[in-house]
């Protein structure tokens, strides 16, 4: 049973031996793990620990070294990224990527026109307009978007992620860098998004979140993963511990 | 065997101007599109010092460096920083100078022709033959392959072995990250640009002993510097010398295998080979 | 699909003037009718190129190959194929080797791009006229019936081509697909869409449509060889055009072709040596004052007019 109450299913993404070099640099090293269906899982480590760049494997922003990534049992470890966002993987960045010359709706517009159920004209908006107010931005949608607070933005981004009714979604950080109030609204619509059954990969730092959010958790440092259990269980681990903390305070 | 060496000593010449654009984009990071129309202002200033004045080339070269550095300091200064201090991101950069530079370009050919007129100018220096293994070359090729490999290997040692090399090295490998350990990026840009220019024109004053110049062949050199650049990957000496070799050679094999007609075609075609198969060129990295 | 009533009347408006132009061979004027054909050959070239270089940015100067395949493809066939036929052909002609060059290139940075299109018309030409001196002659004889008038009208007919062409790809999935890639590539990719096939795609349009106007053009010059039919100087010149218009809207290209050909003609009679110091200076005014060209400097007045009369309402 998810955190969200509905049933945890069968796996949706399963990540093997999945590593990735730059060079002599190792930033992911032979990860493997799965994603069930309508589950939300965290992957967390300290920084540097290779999770956005695994997350980056999984969209297709880069190609892995070796290993194999599947959605569904059909590979897509080596397909470009408009493929693998067409199969219904979509992600949010760590720096959020707006639409500059485009208004709010027509931002969102784009992530319904592509995706897997190709939308235009009136469906098109009306989609965007029902999934901007599902992200809070009702009214909003003409707004120019050099104009919107931090929140707001990602709100946007959200919203366009959501227009192509993915199948896995991917949150690169969405949290960070949001002051208490916009903190307690993210996780509000995070948790809204678990409860409609979403499956979530989540890269987080935020410990809160992560805790009321995810059911299960991977735990990555230096590219390897050193721990894959409950949020609890895992952020009492003392490995987990010294490795976000450094071993003299484990 | 005669081919192999005609082509290298050629390759050597154009190892010599290719760096001059190499330092410019991959530390500076402006495609100089004029980099061609520096070379022929250098193989002007020797053409004026050695029929004027009986200065010979070699010497002409410690007259061109200094005044040329200048002068694209100058150019970097005024022209071009102004646009790397707007450009919100890489690519606004590269399309913002490739028009400011092809400008510049046309500008200079327009003054060149205005001042000198449009005629082809060449000289006679050190044409006599001399013989390397058996076969003849012009002495004039030799000892300018001789001089470029000179300055390109002070250039080797000073990047590799000097402080301030080290430091231009490092901001073509990141400019950000550079100004963060304390390098002064816009200072040194713009003398990496300036050396750049300078490098271009005294192997524009070296080319312009053995080959024929006029005010609008500067296009042809800019390409050929452009493909060796991109052939030995951006902000590597290394690679440059190589890709400079490696079109000297083939260049010489088309023109005395199949047609000289058809030098610049075959160049193209190795481009278009590298940009397919190997973009980032021999030595550079793959740009994320 | 949907028009509504101001696209009847942007419609309306452009047959008008479209059908005003179509009247200058009846002034009798041989001198401009022959300045009409430059400016409607111009801007058929420059429209066309933006449609790709605008949203894209992308800096393409194989305008000058293009061009100088649909003069040949006029020079080698207007013998033996009926005219129409050979549009078409150099139509194809263009439209294959914009996606061979599109294919092998767009997946790379611009700036690879802009360097290869340098050097493409070169490659060709050099190619050219190897072959044509391997088959004896210089160049090639097009002898046709068509006048004059003839010409501008195909041309004329081309702008309104490809300003349909244009306005449809702008109220397309097509057109949405160029202005998020030319926003972000990234997201454009995350959001489903082929970057380097769209990219391509307008390249073939934009190659396609110079070929054309080539082979339109051809039997003007009665005479072609290969230094006039691939000359560069035709790239850089179309660029400048596009870029001084503006390519923030299809009519933009227009308004850079008019004054350019005007100077071009002035400078070209008065001081025919400085032609490529006008280049120059051109390229440099684009970058320096008017990055966004005319269209641009218009909107900036526009809204620097309307943030005026709004604040003189919020004093009043």
């Amino acid at each position: 049973m998810s955190a969200g109450g509905m049933n945890i299913g069968a796996p949706v993404l399963e990540v093997r031996g999945a590593t990735k070099r730059f060079g002599g640099l190792i930033a992911v090293n032979a990860i493997d793990f799965d994603v069930r269906e309508h589950e939300v899982m965290g992957l967390i480590g300290p920084n540097g620990s290779g999770k956005s760049t695994t997350l980056n494997l999984i969209s297709g922003m880069l190609r892995p070294t070796s290993g194999s990534i599947s959605l569904r049992g059909a590979p897509i470890s080596n397909l470009p990224a408009q493929t693998i966002s067409r199969r219904g993987v979509a992600r949010t960045f760590q720096l959020v990527r707006l639409l500059p010359s485009m208004s709010v709706l027509e931002n969102v517009k784009a992530g319904a026109v592509f995706g897997h159920r190709r939308r235009w004209g009136d469906e098109a908006d009306s989609h965007a307009l029902k999934m901007l107010e599902r992200v809070g931005l009702h009214g909003r949608a003409h707004a120019p978007v050099g104009m919107l607070t931090y929140i707001d933005t990602k709100r946007v981004e959200l919203a366009r992620v959501l227009a192509g009714d993915p199948k896995v979604l991917l949150l690169d950080e969405w949290l960070a860098g949001l002051n208490p109030t916009e903190l307690e609204q993210g996780i509000k619509l995070i948790r809204s998004l678990r409860d409609e059954g979403r499956t979530i990969v989540l890269v987080e730092h935020v410990m809160d979140a992560i805790r009321s959010l995810c059911d299960r958790c991977v735990v990555m440092a230096s590219g390897k993963k050193i721990a894959e259990s409950t949020p609890e269980e895992v952020l009492n681990d003392p490995q987990v511990i010294s490795a976000y903390l450094g071993d003299d305070d484990a | 065997m005669d081919i192999l060496i005609t082509g290298i000593v050629l390759g050597g010449t154009y190892a010599l101007i290719a760096m001059g654009l190499n330092l410019q984009y991959g530390v500076a990071r402006i495609m100089n599109l004029a980099n061609g129309e520096m070379l022929v202002a250098g193989g002007f200033a020797a053409f004026w010092l050695y029929t004027g004045a009986q200065v010979s080339p070699i010497l002409a070269i410690f007259l061109v460096a200094p005044v040329t550095f200048v002068l694209n300091w100058l150019i970097y200064k005024i022209m071009l920083r102004p646009l790397v201090k707007r450009a919100k991101t890489r690519g606004q950069l590269e399309a913002d100078s490739i028009l400011a530079t092809f400008g510049l370009a046309f500008v200079l050919v327009g003054l060149m022709i205005w001042a000198f007129g449009g005629d082809y100018f060449s000289y006679s220096y050190l044409s006599r033959p001399v013989e390397i293994f058996g076969s003849n070359f012009g002495l004039n090729r030799v000892v300018a392959f001789i001089c470029a490999v000179v300055i390109c290997g002070l250039l080797y040692l000073w990047l590799n072995h000097s402080r301030a090399g080290m430091a231009i090295r490092a901001i073509s490998v990141s400019p950000s990250s550079s100004g963060l350990v304390g390098i002064d990026v816009p200072r040194l840009s713009a003398i990496a640009f300036a050396l750049g220019g300078a490098v271009t024109a005294m192997g524009g004053a070296l080319i312009s002993t053995f080959l024929t110049l006029d005010a609008s062949t500067g296009v042809l050199f800019t390409m050929k510097a452009l493909i060796i650049v991109i052939m030995g990957g951006v902000g590597d000496v290394r690679g440059t010398i190589i890709a400079a070799l490696i079109l000297g050679i083939g260049e010489t094999m088309v023109a005395s295998f199949i047609d000289p007609g058809l030098t610049l075609a075959a160049a193209y075609l190795l481009f278009i080979l590298i940009l397919l198969f190997r973009p980032e060129g021999l030595f550079g990295r793959r740009l994320t | 699909m949907r028009f509504s009533g101001d696209d009847w009347r942007h419609i309306a408006i452009a047959v008008v003037l479209i059908a005003i132009a179509a009247l200058l061979p009846f002034g009798g004027n041989a001198y401009y009718l022959s300045l009409g054909v430059n400016i409607a050959m111009y801007t058929a070239l420059a429209t066309s190129w933006a449609l790709f270089s605008g949203p894209t940015h992308y800096i393409s100067l194989a305008t000058a190959a293009f061009f100088g395949i649909g003069t040949y493809v006029t020079g080698i066939g207007i013998e033996t194929t009926p005219y129409p036929m050979l549009l078409v052909l150099a139509a194809l002609a263009g439209a294959a080797v914009a996606a061979l060059v599109g294919l092998a290139t767009l997946r790379l940075s611009g700036i690879y791009f802009v360097i290869f299109t340098l050097g493409l018309a070169e490659m060709v030409r050099q190619i050219v006229t190897w072959w044509q001196n391997q088959a004896g002659s210089k160049g090639t004889y097009v002898l046709t019936n068509l006048t004059e008038a003839d010409i501008y009208w195909q041309l004329l007919g081309l702008c309104a081509i490809v300003w349909a062409t244009g306005w449809l790809i702008g109220r397309s999935r097509l057109g949405f697909a160029l202005r998020i890639i030319g926003d972000d590539e990234t997201v454009a990719s995350h959001s489903g869409i082929n970057t380097a096939l769209v990219k391509v795609a307008l390249f073939m349009v934009s190659g396609s449509v110079a070929a054309v106007v080539g082979a339109m053009i051809a039997p003007r010059y009665v005479y072609i060889e290969p230094a006039s039919a691939f000359t560069p100087m035709l790239s850089f010149q179309v660029v400048i055009m596009a870029l001084l218009g503006g390519t923030g809207r299809l009519w933009g290209p227009l308004v850079g072709v008019i004054p350019f050909t005007l100077l071009w003609e002035v400078i070209s009679s008065s001081f025919p040596n400085q032609t490529t110091l006008l280049l120059g200076v051109c390229f440099l005014i684009i970058v320096y004052l008017l990055p966004k060209g005319f269209v641009g400097l218009l909107q900036k007045i526009r809204m620097r007019a309307s943030g005026e009369s709004a604040r003189d309402e919020a004093l009043a």
